[in-house]
């Protein structure tokens, strides 16, 4: 690999495929959450229409099951996570004046990895059917659903679990050793912060999905007996295992949003955000009672009482950080001057949504009252209403304040703000009522209903309610489509306060011709207000090592990919195969000297203007 | 020792494995990857003491276990951990020779470990614990097997170290290498003493 430049003539498809630039990838994580995002909405369509009249024959049964466990699994895993990691390789090393992440080839290992699971979990349904044990894939329904169903989820997510493994040690080392010069970690953008401490509970709670995973491979695959019963296994093994792992999922989802919200609120209120400290603190106690709570999902399993009381207290202890947070939003807003721009609007709607959504996680949280919410449809509400009041509208928000900085064209805020409302109104008015339907006793997770049970207005509320939300989205799509002739005022559209709005938009590939140097939290605005508005350089300027690209980490992961299908159709020479690509695809790695290359500085003129 | 030291010391500062960012990139990110291990050891074991006393008829752990082997299989990981800091020593004093002896002693040792622990798995598997014999079966081999299957791994990539960085010397970019492998062997070490506890002792002990 002698200098291939930037400026080398190869295909844009080499290029993208190759690419370890952390934006590229970024861009990639993006559009491919967004893709599994439209699958997964699909499925939810499905399901609502399923769900519209009693007794509908529109899905069969097993169909159903296989849909509800495709959209929960897609929704989670390669979904809203990868929109998250887009977002979070995009723009947390610009924010913290990173020229790029710690580790660029892990950073596509990663990426492709996920791409590769998702790819793996989804084919299913073309290879005569889909896990059918709903996202969670409890023991025995799990190890004793026929076919290879469940073994795809289990090997997709194993994965797609190790690429998201990766890219969160990647954040916590960048985050830690690649800071400009100023940049201390309480100067640190809370984007930056929440990415910090989501990568804390990645790192800390995938571990346990894979070894659930790994035993329920053993139990399906070569007839290990931990699930199974008869030869002394433990069902409710697997269920701590995967809940110690899944409840620290559910804030990994969430504690992203809370950080582009805290961005977003501060930027259009024009203040700085209130109680910032607070702020960091409570996502590091969110963080770690994160780990501290994962049996209350297990209230109506026999824990006894003790153990029911612990894990309730526990639990409810959670709405405090939380409610500290919400406060300094509020106080964030309070004497600002708020413009409301697409972006705010969703901030501001993702509030009182997700405070609904907190209040019936705290009466979830009653285990006595728990033996009458849970598997009801009163669970489905709530969840739906923190994940898409918080993780969605923070998407939904990330998109259209970051879309500027990612792709060099406004979106359009009139045709954002239909989004916005169909959305919003849709959403409320799907799940709102099925908090009302879990109380009178409709159950979760099954595929129809009888008439004359008082759940046929309410479901037909509901779906009504997702169609508007489908409605929504396809304008969503539109809009991107469209305002690709917004080019103008696009290198600081919002009056940004954080250092991604100190570069060019599109990003140079270096991001900063020279390290900024940090002299306030929310550097940029610090300049504007007492500077010349442009960042002060840290250093002077000098050529630039970038890393090479490689192609290395596709075929890495696809040796795992067949290794994959090798263990789900249970054929030994296509697991040693592909672990062989694999294990032969990193000893390259290891033993080819890659030192990368330098963009020279008259490069880096020209690219300023000044050539 | 310390005539070598005085011949053989280059240019080198005396942290060669957090000289440069890279170096102190991945001495960072290993440790974290070890934090996450952890849990997933952490979560095997967990497993295992669920399980362990669910024999279902098959053989028990004082069945099976031998002290006397298992105590040869310590030592022998412990002394593979004692060359490996050696090995480490010699880094810090830019000593490229002794450094690649005693890697290449410990990947020996490491090696005769798992010779060891595959003869346990089939002498085990002779008296009749099937993997899917019952739920102490499967977590036994499960939560072992992981442990041997890091001692390949670890064997694998310090060969790997081994054959790249044969000739040389000790330079910036490769110390963090050896360092991680060295810092990956210590983790092992220290998994196989819980092991050796909560397994083995545990086992025999009732």
């Amino acid at each position: 690999m002698s200098n291939s430049t930037a400026s080398s003539k190869k295909s844009v498809l080499w290029d993208w495929l190759t690419t370890v630039d952390h934006k590229k990838i970024g861009i990639m994580y993006f559009f491919g959450g967004l893709f599994f995002f439209t699958i997964a909405g699909i499925e939810a369509m499905l399901m609502r229409i399923q769900l519209m009249f009693p007794e509908m024959g529109f899905l069969g049964e097993q169909t159903y099951n296989e849909l509800l466990t495709m959209h929960g699994t897609t929704m989670l895993f390669l979904a809203a996570m990868p929109l998250f990691f887009g977002f979070m390789n995009f723009v947390m090393p610009l924010q913290i004046g990173a020229r790029d992440v710690a580790f660029p080839f892990i950073n596509s290992l990663g990426l492709w990895l996920f791409i590769f699971g998702g790819i793996i979990l989804n084919i299913s349904m073309l290879a005569g059917g889909a896990p059918d044990a709903g996202w969670t894939a409890y023991a025995p329904l799990s190890t004793t659903s026929p076919g290879n169903g469940v073994d795809f989820y289990v090997m997709g997510l194993q994965v797609a679990g190790a690429g998201t493994l990766m890219s969160a040690i990647n954040f916590l080392v960048t985050i830690v050793n690649m800071r400009a010069p100023g940049m201390s970690m309480m100067r640190m953008p809370l984007f930056t912060w929440t990415t910090f401490v989501t990568s804390m509970l990645i790192l800390f709670a995938f571990p346990a999905l894979t070894i659930g995973l790994l035993l329920l491979m053993m139990d399906r695959v070569f007839g290990g007996a931990f699930f199974d019963t008869a030869m002394g296994g433990n069902v409710v093994i697997y269920q701590h295992i995967f809940w110690i792992f899944g409840h620290p999922e559910v804030y990994i989802l969430i504690l992203p949003a809370f950080g582009i919200f805290s961005e977003i609120i501060s930027t259009f209120a024009k203040k700085r955000l209130f109680g910032y400290s607070a702020m960091v603190f409570a996502t590091m106690i969110i963080g770690f009672l994160g780990f501290m709570v994962w049996a209350h999902h297990m209230f109506t399993v026999g824990m006894g009482p003790v153990a029911n009381a612990i894990f309730a207290v526990a639990t409810m202890a959670i709405a405090v950080p939380t409610g500290i947070k919400i406060f300094n939003w509020l106080l964030t807003l309070w004497g600002g001057r708020i413009s409301f721009t697409v972006a705010n609007l969703f901030a501001l709607a993702f509030i009182p949504s997700f405070v609904l959504g907190g209040v019936t996680g705290v009466q979830l949280a009653m285990s006595a009252a728990d033996y009458q919410f849970h598997d009801t449809y009163f669970v489905v509400a709530h969840f739906h209403y923190v994940i898409i009041g918080g993780s969605v509208f923070g998407i939904f928000a990330g998109t259209f304040y970051w879309w500027p900085k990612m792709f060099g064209y406004r979106l359009s805020e009139s045709l954002g703000k239909w989004f916005f409302w169909l959305f919003l109104i849709g959403f409320h008015l799907t799940f709102f009522i099925q908090h009302f339907l879990g109380l009178i006793g409709m159950p979760r997770r099954v595929a129809s209903y009888l008439d004359g049970q008082g759940f046929n207005e309410m479901n037909f509320i509901s779906s009504m309610g997702a169609f508007l939300m489908a409605v929504a989205f396809i304008l969503l799509v539109i809009n991107v489509l469209i305002s690709r002739k917004n080019t103008d005022n696009v290198q600081d559209p919002w009056d940004g306060r954080t250092l991604e709005w100190a570069t060019t938009s599109p990003v140079q590939e270096y991001n900063f011709a020279q390290t900024p140097l940090i002299r306030d939290l929310d550097a940029l605005w610090y300049e504007k207000m007492s500077g010349n508005g442009k960042m002060k350089a840290a250093e002077p300027l000098d050529e630039i090592h970038m890393p090479n690209g490689s192609i290395l980490p596709i075929f890495i992961a696809l040796g795992l990919s067949i290794a994959a299908f090798g263990v789900i159709y249970s054929a030994w020479f296509v697991i040693g195969a592909g672990l062989l690509l694999t294990f032969a695809m990193m000893f390259i790695r290891s033993i080819k000297e890659d030192h990368g290359y330098h963009i020279p500085v008259s490069e880096i003129k020209k690219d300023k203007g000044e050539g | 020792m310390a005539a070598d030291h005085a011949i053989e010391r280059q240019s080198l500062p005396p942290d060669p494995q957090k000289a440069t960012l890279e170096g102190r990139n991945k001495y960072l990110g290993f440790w974290f990857f070890l934090g996450g291990e952890t849990v997933l050891f952490g979560t095997l074991f967990g497993t295992f003491l669920g399980l362990r006393s669910s024999t279902e008829g098959g053989p028990t752990a004082q069945d099976l276990f031998h002290l006397d082997l298992v105590f040869i299989m310590t030592m022998i990981l412990l002394t593979s951990s004692l060359t490996s800091v050696f090995a480490v020593i010699n880094m810090k004093r830019g000593n490229h020779k002794k450094l690649i002896l005693w890697m290449a002693g410990t990947v020996i040792l490491g090696a005769a470990f798992l010779g060891f622990e595959i003869y346990e798995f089939v002498v085990y598997y002779n008296y009749g614990l099937g993997f899917t014999v019952s739920a102490f079966a499967s977590s036994f081999y499960t939560l072992v097997g992981t442990h041997g299957a890091h001692v390949a791994f670890g064997v694998g990539w310090i060969t790997t170290l081994l054959i790249r960085y044969r000739k040389g010397g000790i330079t910036l970019s490769n110390a963090p290498k050896f360092y991680t492998a060295v810092l990956y062997w210590h983790f092992i070490d220290v998994v196989w003493v819980f092991i050796f506890t909560v397994v083995y002792l545990l086992g025999v002990g009732g």
